[in-house]
């Protein structure tokens, strides 16, 4: 299917990983595109690994991405990211929170965390474009932005504007009350700028 | 969950097929609706509960969830039942009778598959039911599909008077799709017709009720020829035909778009004309299935020259970069170029599900982790998580409820070598519920020498947080009658002073507790009284903080194994002794901590402390 875009979220259950795709597919719709969306959530609230699918397109047939097709790859952590690297396509892009989540196990010393996932997947031939999304929420006031923040990274890769998925966010809040969606807007072009800085060859 | 206007009709939503199931349910006129929660099937009585018109339950098991729709049925109402893999066993007592007496009401039975295990002690094929029971079963391939079969199932039902499975899998209840919705239209029922030949199944009635059931089996396989259910797409790349149902389509057609494929909508009875149509338009027909080459072993039967699980996966998942390659390598053509990927990956650590922060549970694990010479019968939901690290308590874990019997077995069974081992079982509420009671009277009445835990968090935790009859509300939230553990418990033969409640936070009571039951030659239940954190019984206490210039590194409070407790460093020391010792200096994530106190206890150097910001003195009150 060519003409379908695939995008794959990965993150640590409790990270708003399945909430950011539904507004990706809330935004996929409004451009009058098939959706098809869905997890592989081990057990999402227990700690356990996520990826959320996203396909769109004209008819979408198979909901699961395969290896090596995602057109983006959205990485709420960075060992999580490099874990889904595989799934991208050559060339295309991943944009990684780069927080480290370690869990029981590591600290239990019976596993390693990586010491540079980030790194490892560029060495890997990824196009890795990583900030910091905790640090940039928690500034904005609430370390719950963090997902419109990734939210507002994602924004500048997608085959619509990036004014049609902040349409879907400010919807999704805006029984929250204004200041709800002004600081998810704040996140959002937060998100967008520091993936755009990001991306920029240093 | 609060009541929702549904959308109105033609409204376009992107539902998950257990939304779209729930919708088809409520639009059909159904009356009642029961289940009981598991993982891929909860949203379907979840959703329900927040329609109108009709009646919702969370039961106890899946046999009782059944069983109430049975009844609803033979008023002439339309009834539902969803479960998943798992709980249809359960259930299949009541099933194997009521495809005799058969509906009245139209009654469909959703089963989920949990295919590829996400959260399950087995895989199973819920198609075998449809063959074993003599019934229908109807497969939808995406959450459209869900939302249409779900309603022609019940015209189907009452058509014919049979029971009809819906068979969902994973990839069908968590999938969202678009699907264009319609209205509820009321079914009203006729009501009960007293008729003892047909609704009390003695064996004389029994005897008269089966050739009745063959005769409507029969006129199921005429109408599976018939229905547009199964359908015939003739395709142009004439190397391979398909036959396959459920969400194993979408991959057939995903991978060879142009190939004839008889799609099968209502997958039991199995269409054998169309089947021979489509045996014609190919060389080589290959049967695409979740799970067991069910359909396969039968067109084999029938001579046809089928292929299937000779070279596709028998476990798991399919998907189109399964399928693809494996039918181009029986075409006996070089295999299809995998797609170019990124080098392959480093072996990365895993990331097991574990006990949240401040779970009561992990208080209870940390306990028996603890203490020597026990062997512990584990139970389903999050308790099996106690077999993770790093308690590693958990000697097995069979089936939901099975924790009792299979303690009562080992005290039973056990041999010279584990005479002096001390017998534990471990059970949550809700599960004890579902099925342990049962288990509990076996062990009393068979004077069994068994320690019980029973971890009363207030809800079936492992599935998020639903209601049951230990936390006094019903599906809706509503307040109902609350279960008295202790008497119930009583009731079921363990005296008075072996029944024990404890707080899961305070380690030495539920220390000293777990070692004097485990010595007496008796029954004991300890229950364990906290919440679980997901619900909103659960009130977060003051975080703690560990006092970085007081760790000494002991690694303790690690080993409870609480999520929110981080290593900062390493060390390895020599003793005096010469003994060499590993530290492991924490901090404590603030956030996630919700101040529970467990680690504070087993802390040598008494390190961990409320978090107080510069200048602010808190007194530490005792949880």
């Amino acid at each position: 299917m060519p003409n379908t875009t695939n995008i794959l979220v990965c993150g640590i259950g409790g990270q708003g990983v399945m909430t950011a795709t539904e507004i990706l597919s809330e935004a996929a719709i409004a451009e009058g595109h098939d959706v098809k969306k869905t997890e592989v959530a081990g057990m999402s609230q227990r700690g356990g690994v996520v990826t959320s699918h996203l396909r769109f397109g004209a008819k979408v047939l198979s909901p699961q991405i395969a290896p090596g097709t995602a057109d983006v790859l959205l990485g709420f952590e960075a060992a999580e990211a490099l874990r889904w690297a595989h799934y991208l396509k050559p060339g295309a892009m991943a944009l990684v929170n780069d927080a480290r989540l370690v869990p029981p196990v590591v600290e239990l010393g019976l596993f390693k965390y990586p010491d540079d996932p980030i790194g490892e997947m560029k060495s890997r031939g990824v196009r890795t474009v990583s900030f910091d999304a905790a640090t940039i929420a928690r500034d904005l006031g609430d370390l719950r932005l963090g997902n419109t923040v990734m939210l507002g990274a994602i924004a500048d890769q997608l085959p619509f504007s990036a004014e049609v998925l902040l349409d879907c966010i400010v919807k999704r809040f805006a029984r929250k009350g204004e200041k709800v969606v002004e600081a998810n807007r704040k996140a959002f072009a937060a998100g967008r700028a520091a993936a755009a800085k990001a991306s920029v060859p240093a | 969950m609060a009541a929702v206007m549904p959308a109105p009709a033609a409204s376009r939503l992107l539902m998950s097929g257990n939304e779209a199931v729930a919708r088809a349910v409520w639009e059909s006129g159904t009356r009642v609706a029961a289940g009981y929660p598991g993982t891929p099937a909860t949203e379907m009585l979840e959703q329900l509960s927040t329609y109108p018109d009709l009646y919702t339950e969370w039961s106890v098991n899946e046999k009782v969830s059944l069983e109430v729709a049975i009844g609803a049925s033979m008023m002439g109402s339309r009834a539902f039942s969803a479960m998943k893999h798992v709980g249809l066993n359960v259930a299949s007592d009541a099933l194997m009778t009521f495809t005799l007496t058969g509906a009245e009401g139209g009654l469909v039975i959703a089963v989920a598959d949990d295919v590829g295990m996400s959260s399950s002690q087995n895989e199973q094929d819920s198609r075998f039911w449809g063959r074993f029971a003599h019934v229908p079963v109807l497969e939808p391939a995406d959450s459209q599909e869900a939302y249409d079969m779900t309603r022609y199932a019940y015209e189907l039902s009452e058509e014919y008077q049979v029971p009809v499975i819906l068979r969902l899998t994973s990839r069908i209840c968590h999938v969202k799709g678009l699907v264009t919705v319609g209205e509820r239209v009321e079914h009203m029922p006729k009501g009960f017709s007293k008729n003892a030949e047909r609704w009390v199944m003695v064996p004389g009635h029994a005897k008269r009720r089966i050739p009745l059931m063959l005769q409507r089996e029969q006129e199921l396989k005429r109408l599976s020829d018939k229905t547009p259910l199964n359908v015939l797409e003739p395709g142009t790349d004439r190397r391979v035909a398909f036959v396959t149902s459920g969400p194993a389509y979408m991959h057939v057609r995903e991978a060879f778009p142009d190939a004839p494929v008889l799609k099968l909508g209502l997958s039991y009875p199995w269409p054998m004309e169309k089947v021979s149509q489509l045996a014609e338009m190919a060389d080589t027909l290959v049967v695409v299935e979740e799970v067991e080459p069910l359909l396969e072993t039968e067109l084999k039967a029938a001579g046809f020259a089928a292929h299937g699980k000779d070279f596709l996966p028998r476990i798991g998942e399919l998907a189109p970069e399964v399928v693809k390659p494996a039918v181009e390598r029986l075409l006996r053509k070089e295999a299809a170029p995998a797609p170019e990927q990124a080098a392959a990956l480093p072996p990365l650590f895993p990331r097991p599900p574990t006990l949240c922060a401040s779970c009561p549970h992990m208080g209870v694990y940390y306990t028996l982790s603890q203490l020597k010479n026990l062997t512990i019968s584990g139970d389903i939901g999050c308790y099996t998580l106690g077999a993770g690290h790093p308690w590693n308590s958990l000697d097995s874990t069979i089936c939901m409820g099975a924790s009792m019997g299979i303690a009562l077995g080992m005290d039973k069974g056990r041999g010279e070598t584990d005479k002096n081992k001390r017998i534990l079982a471990v059970i949550g509420d809700s599960t004890f519920m579902h099925m342990g009671m049962q288990g509990l009277l076996d062990i009393t009445w068979n004077r069994g020498n068994v320690t019980i835990l029973l971890l009363d968090n207030g809800t079936v935790g492992m599935t998020g947080g639903q209601n049951t009859p230990a936390n006094g509300r019903d599906i809706h939230g509503q307040g109902a009658p609350r279960i008295d553990f202790r008497k119930l418990i009583e009731a079921l033969g363990v005296k008075p002073e072996r029944i024990h409640e404890v707080d899961p936070y305070q380690l030495p009571v539920l220390f000293k507790t777990v070692r004097d039951e485990t010595k007496i030659d008796d029954v004991s239940v300890i229950i364990t009284n906290r919440p679980c954190v997901l619900i909103e019984e659960f009130k977060p206490f003051k975080p703690y903080v560990v006092q970085e210039d007081k760790c000494t590194g002991c690694g303790n409070c690690v080993e409870v194994g609480c999520p929110a407790i981080h290593v900062t460093r390493r060390d390895r020391v020599v003793k005096p002794s010469g003994k060499e010792v590993d530290l492991a200096f924490t901090r404590i994530d603030s956030v996630a901590c919700t101040g529970c106190g467990l680690c504070v206890q087993p802390c040598a150097p008494e390190a961990i402390v409320h978090f107080a910001p510069a200048g602010q003195v808190i007194n530490i009150q005792p949880a």
